[in-house]
């Protein structure tokens, strides 16, 4: 099996609801991440770096954000004169049609499985980040004769209503699958990213449709579970999985830690994005700037602490901005100080004013939205 | 046949740029870095699109490797057109021989052909030589408001550099009355920048006719231009008044990049009406640590700063080490200076290793005679050995080795 045998399908809305503040202009997968990325960039490089030249990207609602982001899919070089990008939107308007629900939404895309003619598909939601050797993971299934290969994680379940969770034999072989089990304990959950024969995924598409199925990890994985070879495949490195404003907040400040930003940004599989075309970041004299990721663009001349700074974001003399997340084009005034903010796009904080969260629960300030 | 155009562009980047020394040895003058992420021809690039010329023809000849492989198709300038776009214009083999371009008017000889598919009533001619941002398109209004055959794109310099200019006397009219070929005691300090617009028909008579002419050395500045002036042909100067810069030497790159970091400078990257564009490398953002200390720098994506760094730029993918100092300098992509390692009033190339305890350059305060006193330059992937000394004003191509050694 190589990257050419798949067709990638993307699930852009997945799990949106999780992150309401950031989601209601846009999909899970054009949320803003890491400085300069959306979140569908680590779905979308991770699918070309493992050689797939195929991926269908499935929109809900709110993916005009998307669409002007991955555009024609030339940063990742899937802008192809054969297969390449696909946007599909839903192709009606049926509420089923969501990708929260997945079943409904592979329903509405069966037109594009069935067109497309690679052997195998594979899965990915936009909300779990990591960067992962594809060609690692279609070995592996083959290796294991497998039918269904879902990529998981060892730790505590994301707090979603859909999570897979894997019981396996020493093989790995999945004995047991629950659906988001209420446990303290430390399992093996699904990242989402799922590879299959698309016979197989046709074939359970038909079975769901007769049997008048509604649910893609109840019907469709754990139902089969004595029936199908379904095998887990551990993600190494560091991965993470957002499922709330909080988790969204972890999950930046965690690549403050160089080794984690090594992981997810390893050179051999490199995370693609759009180009903005900004200069280098300036830092002024009198700025002080310690432990931040800070993206081009950028002009500083006061204080930022463990902070995560988007492209263009400034800050004046005399402003203070520390364990904050501030997104493109943020202007933090003269003298104003903020502490454990999520600034999304174009936030203005005018001089002298002070907004300051907690840790574990960072307040969140909406796009455009002068202070 | 191409789409008739109104206006093309041809862009000299041909030239070794010599004076640039171990930067120019194995790329074009024009694919040399600047600024962070950009490289010279960015910005003659830019201007072009931002003009609203569209269709580019760049001539190449000295090392295109790099350079070709930079433009590519044109994207990442906006340049990948159905018509017209960025074209690699390399000499090539005819019937009646095969010649390089021996001018720089005859380079653009050697490509009529190209020219006359677009079948253009104007051609700028720029080099690839300069930093600046100039909107090319006010000054074909202005030649066309003028009805010349040639207008030539003028800088007013200090009187003490005029004489390193090709200068310019000007009638009232801001015609041309009279040329100064870089005289010792300057009638003028308005000096051409090597930016030309010229009546297409015009030039392709006075070019067809240079290159008759065995006498010739066929240049534009030497040859073209002064004959065109000679017949009495309609020549005018504009003026720009912005920021420019001829980066042809070590010091003069390094000045024009220290530049940017100054903010009486007229030279703003981040005017996103006026962007220059480059093609952007795959780098997460850059990082700086606890313990790093960065003052009055540009740094780029990919970078990781540990240790301290002051009125320097640095390009993408370049690590600074903890206790490793950085200052009136530019590091340029993927090079990684070690522990304790002090690089200073510097040029450093790509991908090269300072190792720790290394010093690279001196401060002009620190010599005995300020004379001698120079920017270093380190090549690409050289290697600085441990507490191994790179003097002021020389360059360095091959690894260095501490003293004694």
């Amino acid at each position: 099996m190589t990257g050419k045998n798949i067709v990638g399908i993307v699930f852009s809305n997945a799990h949106d609801e999780c992150i309401s503040e950031l989601t209601g202009i846009r999909t899970m997968g054009s949320v803003p991440f890491a400085s300069r990325y959306r979140l569908i960039d680590f779905a979308l490089s991770n699918m070309v770096n493992g050689g797939i030249e195929k991926v269908g990207v499935v929109t809900k609602a709110n993916y005009q954000s998307l669409m002007d982001h991955v555009g024609n899919g030339k940063p990742w070089d899937l802008s192809r004169k054969n297969d390449g990008l696909f946007i599909l939107p839903p192709f009606s308007t049926n509420e089923a049609n969501g990708n929260a629900d997945k079943l409904g939404a592979l329903k509405g895309i069966q037109g594009f499985i069935s067109r497309s003619t690679e052997e195998y598909v594979l899965f990915a939601d936009c909300n779990s980040v990591l960067n992962i050797d594809i060609e690692k993971l279609m070995d592996y299934h083959s290796d294991k004769n497998a039918d269904i290969t879902i990529v998981y994680k060892n730790g505590k379940i994301p707090n979603l209503t859909d999570v897979i969770v894997l019981d396996m034999d020493a093989d790995n072989k999945a004995k047991k699958v629950s659906v988001s089990p209420v446990t303290d304990e430390n399992v093996n959950y699904s990242l989402n990213m799922i590879l299959m024969k698309k016979s197989l995924l046709e074939r359970l598409l038909n079975d769901a449709v007769s049997l008048n199925y509604t649910d893609f990890e109840a019907d469709l994985i754990q139902r089969n579970v004595a029936k199908l070879n379904i095998y887990g495949f551990e993600a190494k490195g560091h991965s993470f999985t957002i499922d709330s404003m909080q988790s969204y907040y972890k999950a930046n400040m965690e690549l403050l830690n160089v080794e984690n930003c090594d992981d997810l940004f390893n050179p051999e599989r490199p995370i693609y994005t759009k180009v903005r075309d900004n200069m280098p970041a300036i830092y002024g004299i009198g700025s002080d700037v310690k432990n931040s990721l800070v993206a081009d663009g950028c002009i500083i001349e006061g204080t930022v602490e463990n902070s995560i700074l988007f492209r263009g974001v400034r800050v004046e003399k005399g402003a203070v901005v520390k364990n904050s997340i501030l997104m493109q084009g943020t202007f933090v005034a003269q003298d104003a100080t903020v502490n454990c903010v999520v600034a999304d796009k174009s936030v203005v904080i005018t001089p002298n004013k002070t907004l300051s969260g907690a840790e574990n629960y960072p307040v969140y300030i909406g796009k455009e939205i002068v202070i | 046949m191409a789409r008739k155009t109104e206006c093309l562009a041809m862009l000299l980047a041909g030239g070794q740029g010599s004076r640039l020394g171990i930067l120019t040895k194995n790329i074009a003058k024009p694919a040399v870095p600047y600024g962070g992420k950009y490289r010279i021809i960015d910005f003659p690039l830019s201007n072009c699109v931002n003009s609203g010329i569209s269709t580019v023809g760049v001539l190449t000849q000295y090392q295109p490797l790099e350079l070709n492989d930079y433009i590519g198709n044109g994207q990442a300038w906006d340049l990948d057109r159905a018509n017209g776009g960025v074209h690699i214009l390399s000499p090539y083999q005819q019937i009646k021989g095969t010649e390089w371009y021996k001018g720089t008017a005859n380079a653009i000889y050697q490509n009529i052909n190209f020219i006359d598919r677009y079948n253009p009533e104007y051609v700028v001619i720029l080099s690839g030589d300069h930093i600046y941002k100039m909107d090319y398109n006010k000054m074909l209004e202005y030649h066309k408001e003028k009805n010349a055959a040639c207008t030539i794109a003028m800088l007013e310099v200090s009187w003490e550099e005029a004489s390193r200019f090709g200068l310019m006397i000007l009638n009232d009219d801001n015609s041309i009355k009279e040329f100064e070929e870089k005289p010792k005691n300057p009638r003028s300090n308005k000096a051409s920048m090597g930016v030309y617009v010229f009546t297409w028909s015009k030039l392709r008579e006075y070019l067809i006719s240079d290159e008759a002419d065995p006498e010739s050395s066929n240049d534009f500045g030497k040859n073209v231009i002064p004959k065109m002036h000679q017949d009495g042909e309609r020549m005018f100067a504009y003026l720009f008044d912005g920021y420019w810069k001829d980066v042809g030497t070590i010091d003069s790159l390094w000045e024009a990049n220290l530049d940017l970091l100054n903010p009486k400078v007229d030279l703003d990257l981040s005017d996103t009406s006026w962007k220059i564009y480059a093609k952007t490398p795959v780098s997460p953002p850059h990082y700086i640590s606890a313990g790093a200390k960065v003052q009055n720098s540009m740094i780029s994506e990919g970078s990781r700063v540990y240790g301290d760094v002051d009125y320097s730029i640095l390009f993408n993918d370049v690590t600074i080490e903890e206790g490793a100092e950085v200052k009136y300098s530019i590091v340029m992509p993927g090079t990684v200076v070690k522990k304790g390692a002090v690089v200073q009033y510097s040029i450093v190339a790509e991908n090269a290793v300072i190792e720790s305890g290394a010093v690279v350059g001196k401060s002009p305060e620190d010599m005995d005679n300020r004379d001698d006193w120079g920017v270093a330059v380190v090549g690409a992937g050289v290697n600085v050995g441990e507490g191994a000394f790179v003097a002021p004003q020389t360059q360095v191509d091959t690894d260095v080795v501490k003293e004694g050694k």
